[in-house]
């Protein structure tokens, strides 16, 4: 069975980021995966976007990052959102919906 | 993590980006490996899921905001890493560019202290001068007293100050010693807004006739009489014979046109010439009131300027007073020259730039392969101009930082060979400003000379350059090179120009008859003992004791006494006229008037033309008599023999005097400045005749003036020890010979011409190597051709002239363009140097062939090399 993939819409990958990370500090990989698995496999990550977005998250200073040891025993990049991070995530999320509810509107108009 | 750390950990930011990538790679194929994927597929599956690693890890780079300052470091030692392979280009670049920026730097440094910095005083914009303006006389700095006292009482728009000079022996404290002073009226130190460095200023009820007598002393003073002892204060100085209380120590470095070491009241002042209205000696100092604007002032001043011309029309008519900024009127005298010498440099910083860009652009041409094979890898065009321009901005930028070390150790020997006195050289060091624009002007400098080559790197036709090689088409290079020959060519041909319009006038105006013999003649201010002075009847007999015993001494001729010596500073000015009654006030003529004794044309050998010159018949109570010069004499009998008739003046009352010798004129402003002058008539005044109330004045300012049958230092001595007086405090001062006097008056034209001398030779030596460089350059792409040519049968004369029509034809076109810039840089330079004369067609004549000579001699190297090429062997490079 092969789901249907969506590109993802401009821009909405920091927001994915910032969201997968706010639980918990995780590195790279399981990002991808938990995004990946939490969207039913609809929404697939460019793993090629996917570090340089999150450097450029680190230096805005949204993600801070510190080096741990994995269940696995090895070392890995751990992520964590910062408070301005967390911060920012609410505000993404907060336009993010407004998007929806307008688009939501908008296709709603073209039903009737 | 900020900007810095993230730049600075750079090794180990990428160790880690690396990491985290295997991590990312190895996590994912074992999960793939988990699914049941072979290790090998699983390896490859998480490699393509990625994408490819380095693209990966660019972009992250470029997450990381520090792109361009690594970038830069790369270039950077890039660019050391390609000088060292060429020690012989970057020792040269390096040397031109430091010379370039630190002579411009140099200039600017002065211009930035002397002009730019404001006075060290509180709002110095608003300080401003008076001075008067007079038909016949031009701008003049003095009023008299009760003018001054009307302007300061009348003035709402300004706060009014006045001085003048004064000067005296000090007899106590300590040994007696002459120094000049200054009278300050109360309100110049608040006009100034500075205040004592001890003590405090004066008050208005000081500022008066008969109030206590009270005097500020100069810091130099203070540490050199009273070993900076704070006790001073409130002790007794004797200052020109007259007891003053010290109330004040001025702040170091305070100057008023000159130092100083004493300042007393001005209104206790009891020089007679306090009541005249037509003394005109004292300079006024004004501060704008808040709010009001120069033009406001200026109108209130010619309010109060046609009040007093109508109240005291006989002083005061036909004199217009002018309100001026103050800075403008301290650096007037330096301004252009400061300004000229700063053009010249910057045009040899401009050859030195262009010098350098070409020598980079032949580097270029030969990069061009290399560059297009890196074009050809994937190096993006602003990446690759971006590096050729880091290199030249590293070498200029290290040439600027060895140019601004050059200018700070220079500065203060440069300073000492300014003719005269710099204006506020005391305030004259470096500062940021200095900094930034030493830095500053580097990296323009490695802009320029680097951004043109990096424009040559080829975008297109790179198949052709890669093939091609080093070997592009000669008549490109030539295109591409001949503009910096030419305007090289044509910037040293203005700077030769100017210098030789310079060592023109020099030439010209050392030639000038001065009007005297200035050979073997002293002159020295002298100050006859104090209590002499404080007795006015003694005072002529003590100077006729002074020349008695100077002519005692052996090896002098002549000796006699004069106010003012010809081509010192200082001047009077007189009003005449040759009928009693007075012309219109604004139309007098006026003439120097100089007060000498009988033996003065002896000692200064001015030709008598008619009559005879003073002897000891005419003194006090005889006939009033005056000497005039042959100016004076045409100007207002239009004839020269006018002895027997009579002068007229204002200042000498209603009585006329007679006309009894006409003498050759002196040009007593100076070789050069007598021209410029307004006043150009001279009158002679008995010195005997001087009245007795004005003897005081007159003493004040005397000078002595011996014609020695040896060189005149040697008596200097003897005439010391002569002269000291019974109370041994009588002292020379100012000490000058008239070869001196005269000298210096072309010291500021002589100074001018040495270093457009200089310059000039520095630009035609750097456009001299700039023509070789570029020829020997063509000249070996052309090597080949060359090979071909002789091959058909060209001779070695034949190859010879092909070289040399080449750089002649680019020599032509630069002298041509730099003849019109020097049509149009002469005037500018006739206007900023008094007494330039304009360029003739000889300097233009010597100019164009020498700069043509040198510019072919330059090129004959290459083209005599060209002319020896073995055409086998040059066919063979092929």
């Amino acid at each position: 069975m092969a789901v249907q993939k969506s590109d993802l819409p401009q821009g909405t990958l920091d927001l994915l980021i910032l969201k997968a990370v706010a639980v918990e500090p995780v590195h790279g990989y399981a990002i991808a995966q938990r995004l990946q698995q939490v969207s039913g496999g609809v929404v697939r990550i460019p793993e090629g976007s996917l570090y340089p977005a999150l450097h450029r998250l680190e230096n805005r200073g949204f993600l801070s990052a510190a080096w741990k040891i994995t269940e696995t025993g090895r070392e890995a990049k751990f992520y964590r959102l910062t408070r301005k991070g967390r911060k920012q995530l609410e505000t993404e999320v907060a336009s993010w919906q407004r998007l929806i509810e307008g688009v939501g509107l908008i296709l709603g108009m073209a039903k009737s | 993590m900020n900007w810095w750390s993230r730049l600075w950990r750079r090794k180990r930011m990428e160790e880690q980006l690396e990491k985290e990538l295997r991590f990312h790679l190895d996590q994912h194929a074992s999960d793939l490996i988990a699914r049941g994927h072979s290790p090998a597929q699983a390896q490859r599956e998480a490699r393509i899921a990625l994408g490819g690693p380095e693209q990966v890890k660019e972009r992250c780079r470029d997450a990381r905001h520090t792109r361009w300052a690594e970038e830069l470091f790369q270039d950077t030692r890039y660019a050391l890493r390609s000088f060292r392979q060429k020690p012989g280009f970057v020792a040269t670049t390096l040397l031109i560019s430091a010379l370039g920026i630190g002579a411009t730097t140099v200039m600017f440094t002065l211009i930035n202290s002397v002009l730019l910095r404001p006075l060290p005083f509180s709002e110095p914009g608003r300080i401003v001068v008076l001075h008067g303006f007079m038909e016949h006389l031009g701008e003049f700095s003095g009023f008299s007293y009760p003018d001054f006292q009307d302007i300061h009482h009348a003035s709402r728009t300004l706060m009014v100050a006045g001085w003048t000079f004064t000067g005296g022996t000090i007899s106590a404290p300590g040994e007696p010693e002459y120094v000049d002073g200054r009278l300050i009226s109360a309100d110049l130190f608040p006009v100034l807004s500075i205040s004592p460095l001890y003590g405090r200023a004066f008050r208005t009820e000081e500022d008066r006739p008969g109030a206590a007598p009270v005097a500020m002393i100069s810091y130099g003073l203070w540490q050199r009489r009273f070993a900076g002892d704070r006790s001073a204060l409130g002790r007794k100085l004797v200052f020109d014979g007259k007891t003053y209380v010290v109330i004040a120590i001025a702040p170091p470095g305070f100057q008023l046109s000159g130092e100083a070491d004493v300042f007393t009241p001005l209104g206790q002042s009891t020089d007679p010439r306090m009541q005249n209205r037509k003394a005109a000696f004292i300079k006024v100092v004004a501060r704008l009131a808040p709010g009001v604007t120069l033009n406001q002032a200026q109108a209130e001043i010619s309010l109060i300027n046609r009040h007093l011309a109508q109240a005291y029309p006989k002083s005061d008519a036909g004199v217009r007073m002018l309100v001026r900024p103050f800075l403008q009127e301290l650096v007037k005298d330096v301004h252009g020259t400061l300004w000229l010498l700063i053009s010249a440099v910057g045009l040899v910083l401009f050859i030195a730039c262009v010098n350098i860009a070409s020598l980079f652009l032949t580097r270029a041409v030969s990069r061009e392969r290399e560059l297009a094979m890196r074009v050809a890898l994937g190096a993006g065009r602003g990446r690759l101009v971006r590096q050729c321009v880091t290199e030249s901005a590293v070498l200029a930028l290290c040439g600027g930082v060895l140019g601004i070390c050059a200018a700070a150790v220079s500065l203060h020997p440069f300073m000492a060979l300014w003719p005269g006195t710099l204006p506020r050289a005391n305030e004259i060091h470096m500062d940021w400003r200095v900094l930034c624009f030493g830095i500053g002007m580097s990296l323009l400098c490695g802009l320029f000379f680097g951004l043109t080559p990096a424009l040559r790197v080829p975008m297109h036709g790179l198949e052709q350059a890669l093939r091609g090689g080093g070997r592009t088409v000669t008549a490109s290079s030539h295109r591409l090179h001949s503009p910096f020959v030419i305007s090289e060519i044509a910037l040293a041909f203005v700077l030769l120009v100017s210098a030789g319009m310079l060592g023109h006038t020099l030439l010209t105006l050392s030639s000038l008859n001065p009007g005297l013999n200035a050979r073997n003649v002293l002159t020295a201010r002298f100050a006859l003992s104090p209590h002499v002075i404080a007795d006015p009847s003694q005072i002529p007999s003590a100077w006729q004791d002074v020349l008695d015993r100077a002519r005692l001494i052996p090896d002098v001729q002549f000796a006699a006494l004069v106010d003012i010596v010809p081509m010192s500073e200082g001047e009077d000015v007189l009003d005449y006229r040759t009928t009693p009654n007075p012309p219109p006030p604004d139309q007098e003529p006026f003439a120097l008037a100089s007060s000498a004794t009988p033996d003065y044309l002896n000692v200064m050998g001015i030709p008598l033309v008619h009559g005879r010159f003073f002897d000891e018949h005419d003194r006090d109570g005889s006939e009033p008599v005056v000497v005039v010069d042959e100016n004076l004499a045409q100007h207002a009998f239009g004839r020269k023999d006018v002895v027997g008739e009579n002068l007229w003046s204002q200042a000498m009352g209603p009585a006329p005097v007679q006309i009894i010798g006409v003498v050759g004129h002196v040009r007593h402003w100076g070789l050069a400045g007598d021209d410029q002058s307004r006043v150009h008539d001279q009158m002679y005044f008995p010195f005997a005749q001087v009245p007795v109330r004005l003897l005081r004045v007159f003493s004040s300012v005397m000078s002595i003036a011996i014609r020695t049958r040896t060189w005149p230092l040697n008596i200097v001595e003897p005439l010391q020890r002569e002269l000291r007086g019974s109370s041994g405090d009588q002292a020379l001062y100012e000490i000058r010979t008239m070869e001196q006097l005269v000298g210096a008056s072309l010291a500021r034209e002589r100074f001018l011409s040495l270093l457009f001398g200089i310059f000039a030779g520095l630009a035609l030596l750097l456009a001299c190597i700039g023509v070789y460089g570029v020829l020997a350059y063509l000249t070996g792409q052309r090597t080949s051709e060359i090979g071909v040519r002789m091959a058909m049968g060209a001779g070695p004369r034949d190859v010879m002239w092909l070289v040399l029509r080449q750089s002649l034809k680019m020599i032509l076109v630069g002298v041509a363009l730099g003849t019109i810039a020097a049509f149009a840089a002469g005037p500018f330079l006739q206007h900023l140097v008094e007494g330039m004369r304009p360029v003739t067609a000889g300097t233009y004549a010597i100019v164009i062939s020498l700069l043509i000579l040198a510019a072919l001699l330059a090129s004959f190297v290459p083209a005599r090399r060209a002319s020896v090429i073995d055409p086998l062997k040059a066919l063979r490079q092929e």
